[in-house]
């Protein structure tokens, strides 16, 4: 492999990834043997008594058709040979742009599986609960003290809630002035949550340009506010990793026509212990706990998205709130007239809020400024070694994760998709790809803290290789990924003739 | 990338194409619209009777990664709906002109068919678009 | 690094930050401690809740304290399913993609629909976009929900729906605890009716009139599952006419953890799929014919259809949908009917009880599952303050939820319910000696 750039010398030729054995499982269903069980009753010491008598032959039921009959050691071999079809990062570089794909230490998991958290009842009154709200407490109050603001709320359970109930708060705070308010800015560069939570709520959007250096500008903000505008979401740093210069003249002019400032604390990662949004003018954000506080992704959440807010916001905030009392124990608040209500069913995704405050507190203040330099240290460096390879779409210093495009490979007939499914054959997650849609044919690349010097070089090395291979080889690129157990997927066939369960009398294939 | 653009139709800007025949025109989207979509998986068509004006979206169309809506090249009452995109959405993207049409409508006001760009025309707009 | 990348110093990477923006110092937060420490400092923590692994639980209320095999855990532990992410990358996902297939299929078995999403975030939460999709899908304003919804879940309802001015309206309780006739609280511009079952109470509601009711006025209905165990021993609810089934699926095999993370789900008909929230996977095949699976009808949601999406929700619940996935296949179909019928069983002898102690009555004649009422001869809060002397949470006190209903306890037994510990609780509740 060719290294590129001052001062680089190649640390390591070993190989990411090398073939071995795939195993072969079918769906669960097909494994099913009538009359097989994996879990036992204990003996019975009450009578049984007659279902059907009880609620009605037509109010019960004869069979469960959609379950399997498997033993526990198959359940146990099923389900581990479908895990070693999965990417994780425990395996290696996960550079998911935007989703912060840091390592997650185990000690989180062993502290939310304690029995004072895993097993205590949302409703077993807050007398017989107060370590865990001393924990969510604290944990807030960290968040508050991480974002500059006043007040957190860790009821949203992931980001795209947490987003809800910031625009909700946005609405009743105009509300409560007697405003009706019906447009919010979006920028062009923002997560597809940001729209779609502000029009849950009844908003309608006004997309604001982003400019040609990849920061929002005042000018086209100023144009498009207005009184009838609610507020503006900001993603900083944005989705193209770089810091909005321009966040403090743009949040003068939202505030200047009665606006608010929602933050989408989606990169807060690159901020922490070095810039606080709450000192740019933001009046609203929310927080991924399972980015920026490494508790981890799970295939698809649970996440966490706590909001948090500036004083003025703090009457509307999701019923009920953590309080301290006068004599230092801890309840339950749910007598806010203002409040925009409930948004989960008990306190939100308490088992995250455990394993965030244990990162926080492994970490400390010092811990936590490492990280955010680390990963802006880390992104920048794959930035320098590969803008000479690829198309980069706005060549500054970036903050935690950088934007790469297909542009230069265009005339081999290679796209951004075909790099990403050859990083596979390497042994490496794709990048977020084909966004942000302000760049066609996006590659984000955000590398976390949690990358070694030596890593990095591998992954640079690695796409380095791969931009020679779609000049030189691009057949072995467009078919990529080749090493797989399946080769690529048809996603169109999924979509065209959708098939969502499994059927008995289906055919194989 | 090479557009088809057949000379007996008319176009609008927002890429559908419509074909007169007396007062009922057939309107489908064009082949430079299917190719930007990439493979199609779902139409969305309103049921018949339903009147649109011109510009007005009367349905969606959905490939795998996006989503557009169609809006009528011209105004009046839709008296047919090709109800066999809903089981083979990929007609629009193998023959746009021909089993990929979308909807009949019974023309309210002949002169919006005439203010439709010709292929050469709607050809040049393609082109301007894409430069 | 700082050399290839151009700079001298660390700091240089951050000019963009404009300096009066920037941290003055170092955040006010306390410093770090090692991992043994960390690990003491939350044990001392988690020692001051009360938790189900020491006492005799006897709280529901739409959280259920039910014995969890440790296939499940272990299995859960598995780095490739904990720290992987949505699935965007199928070809190397197939291991959580074919577990949310089987995750859809189980379901969709379970609530006799026929497709099931790949998890909300709880079934309140759940709840609420059921309502949303069933106002997209008749295009109509109004909700009717029966008295049964959980109270907090209510208040999601009213959250959710709060920003589009729909109006919600409620049928009350009839005198057997379940709901009344729906039918004068419907109109043809009710979307749909939303029944919960069982109810908050604990009582099991007659589905096919309701499902009569509303659709005798184009609305859907719209059952809401928070025990969702019932799936195993009740009839289908798909089977007895309702349109979305959603809920809650933390019973099946998911921590209580102080409320969350838990597990929505939310199943409908193939004919309104494209009006279904959250995330779906589909079977389909590879460039060389090989079955697999994918994300699919991606275009519903937000990264695609942005403020036209049909939810805002993009990370949702994946390892709580595991969880239950793997408890569902190690009960599998024999295991899940027989631990439901275990749940009954516990309940009516606990009922049995009830009837025949002093003081105490079951207000409600209608039939229950794992769940019900018991009515006190003095104020609940001390019967469960001598309850929790004894080692018992005996359960729910109603005065706030159910003022009207005077003196009384929502009580849960479930497999983990022995028979000693149930007679423990009946005599704590009617003040018998210890």
């Amino acid at each position: 492999m060719s290294a590129t750039g001052p001062g680089h010398t190649p640390r390591t030729s070993r190989p990411n990834a090398s073939s071995g054995i795939a195993y072969e499982e079918p769906l669960l269903f097909e494994r099913s043997v009538e009359g097989r069980v994996g879990y036992q009753l204990p003996r019975a010491d009450v009578p049984e008594v007659d279902p059907a008598e009880l609620l009605g032959a037509d109010g019960v039921r004869d069979d469960l058709p959609g379950l399997p009959e498997v033993s526990e050691v198959e359940v146990v071999r099923h389900f581990t040979r479908l895990s070693t079809w999965n990417a994780a990062v425990d395996l290696g570089l996960y550079p998911l742009g935007s989703c912060t794909m840091k390592y997650n230490p185990k000690v989180n998991e062993r502290m939310a599986r304690l029995p004072g958290f895993a097993a205590a009842h949302p409703m077993q009154g807050d007398e017989n609960s107060q370590g865990v709200l001393e924990l969510l407490h604290r944990l807030g109050g960290a968040l508050a003290e991480v974002s500059g603001l006043d007040h957190v709320s860790l009821q949203p359970a992931a980001g795209a809630q947490g987003e809800l109930a910031g625009i909700m708060m946005i609405r009743a705070y105009h509300r409560a002035r007697g405003e009706q308010r019906t447009r919010v800015l979006v920028p062009d560069s923002a997560h597809g949550t940001n729209p779609a939570s502000a029009a849950l709520n009844g908003f309608e959007v006004t997309t604001i340009p982003t400019g040609e250096d990849g920061v929002l500008h005042p000018e086209p903000v100023a144009e498009a506010m207005a009184e009838d505008v609610a507020g503006i979401m900001i993603t900083n740093p944005n989705t193209c990793g770089i810091f909005e210069r321009h966040i403090g003249r743009i949040t003068e002019i939202v505030h200047a026509k009665g606006g608010l400032v929602y933050l989408d604390g989606a990169n807060l990662n690159a901020l922490l212990g070095i810039a606080r949004p709450g000192d740019m003018g933001v009046d609203v954000m929310h927080f991924n706990l399972h980015k920026t506080f490494s508790t981890p992704h799970g295939g698809g959440g649970p996440g966490s998205g706590p909001v948090g807010v500036k004083a003025h916001l703090e009457p509307f905030l999701p019923s009920p709130v953590v309080v301290q009392r006068d004599d230092g124990s801890y309840g339950l608040d749910a007598e806010r007239p203002q409040a925009i209500g409930r948004l989960h069913g008990n306190l939100g995704n308490v088992g995250m809020a455990v394993r965030a405050w244990t990162y926080i507190r492994s970490l400390g203040s010092e811990g936590l400024q490492r990280c955010g330099e680390m990963a802006v240290l880390n992104a920048n460096y794959l930035l320098a070694r590969l803008r000479d390879h690829f198309h980069v779409a706005y060549d500054q210093p970036v903050m935690h994760e950088c934007v790469l495009s297909d542009r230069g490979l265009s005339e081999s007939g290679v796209t951004t998709l075909d790099v990403a499914k050859r990083l596979i054959d390497y042994g490496y997650h794709p990048p977020t790809i084909y966004f942000p849609l302000v760049v066609p044919g996006a590659l984000m690349i955000e590398p976390t803290e949690s990358e070694s010097l030596e890593g990095l070089d591998r992954f640079a090395d690695t796409l380095i290789q791969i931009a020679g291979e779609a000049h030189e080889t691009p057949d072995v690129v467009r078919e990529a990924p080749h090493r797989t157990r399946h080769r690529r997927l048809d996603e169109t066939r999924a979509a065209r003739r959708p098939v969502l369960t499994w059927q008995p009398e289906q055919p194989e294939s | 990338m090479s557009i088809e653009t057949p000379d007996n139709l008319r176009y609008s800007k927002e890429d559908e194409w419509a074909r007169r025949e007396g007062n009922r025109v057939t309107v489908g989207v064009t082949d430079y619209a299917q190719q930007q979509l990439g493979d199609v998986v779902f139409v969305e068509l309103p049921e018949a009777g339903k009147v649109v004006d011109r510009g007005e979206p009367f349905g969606v169309i959905e490939s795998v990664k996006a989503v557009a809506d169609l809006f009528s090249p011209v105004g009046g009452e839709i008296v047919e709906v090709n109800a066999a995109l809903s089981q083979t959405p990929e007609s629009v993207n193998e023959d746009c002109y021909g089993d990929g049409w979308m909807v009949v409508i019974e023309l309210a006001d002949p002169s919006e068919y005439d203010g439709l760009l010709d292929a050469a025309a709607y050809g040049d707009f393609v082109k301007s678009r894409s430069d | 690094m700082l050399e290839v990348i151009g700079k001298s110093r660390l700091g240089e990477l951050f000019e963009d930050i404009p300096e009066k923006l920037r941290l003055n110092g170092a955040l006010a937060l306390p410093e770090a401690l090692s991992e043994q420490e960390v690990q003491q400092e939350l044990e001392a923590l988690a020692a001051r809740n009360d938790d189900a692994s020491r006492l005799h639980w006897f709280l529901g209320a739409g959280t259920y304290a039910h014995f969890v095999p440790s296939v499940v855990d272990a299995i859960t532990q598995r780095s490739e399913f904990t720290t992987s992410y949505t699935p965007y990358q199928a070809e190397i996902s197939q291991g959580t993609l074919q577990v949310i297939f089987e995750w859809q299929t189980m379901m969709a078995g379970l609530t006799g629909l026929e497709v099931a999403n790949a998890s909300m975030y709880d079934g309140a939460s759940a709840a609420a976009e059921a309502a949303l999709m069933a106002l997209r899908i008749t295009r109509r304003s109004k909700v009717a929900t029966t008295g049964g919804l959980h109270p907090h879940w209510r208040e999601v309802l009213d959250t959710y729906l709060g920003g589009l001015g729909s109006e919600i309206v409620a049928v009350p309780r009839g005198e057997d605890g379940r709901s009344q006739d729906p039918s004068d609280f419907l109109d043809d511009d009710t979307a749909c009716l939303l029944v919960q079952q069982p109810g908050f109470l604990g009582t099991v509601e007659d589905l096919k009139p309701l499902a009569e009711a509303a659709h005798a006025k184009g609305a859907l209905l719209v059952v809401v599952v928070n025990e969702a165990l019932s799936l195993g021993l009740l009839r289908a609810p798909g089977d007895l006419g309702a349109d979305i089934v959603c809920g809650e699926a933390q019973s099946l095999g998911v921590p209580m953890g102080f409320g969350g993370p838990h597990l929505g789900f939310l199943a409908a008909r193939s004919k309104h799929v494209r009006q279904m929230p959250g995330r779906l996977v589909g079977q389909t095949t590879d460039a060389d014919g090989r079955v697999g699976f994918v994300l699919t009808l991606s275009t519903r949601e937000q990264h695609i259809r942005r403020e036209r999406a049909t939810s805002n929700i993009c990370t949702n619940q994946g390892l709580c949908l595991l969880m239950a996935t793997l408890y569902l296949s190690l009960l599998g179909r024999r295991g899940m009917a027989a631990l439901a019928r275990r749940n009954l069983d516990k309940a009516e002898y606990a009922k049995a009880r009830v009837r025949e102690t002093k003081g105490l009555s079951l207000p409600f004649s209608a039939p229950t599952f794992n769940e019900f009422v018991v009515s006190l001869p003095g104020p609940a809060d001390a019967a469960l303050a001598r309850a929790r002397e004894r080692g018992i949470v005996a359960g729910l006190d109603l005065a706030k939820v159910e003022p009207e209903l005077g003196p009384a306890v929502l009580v849960c037994t479930t497999e983990l319910s022995s028979r000693d510990a149930i007679d423990a609780c009946i005599a704590a509740l009617a003040g018998e000696a210890a």
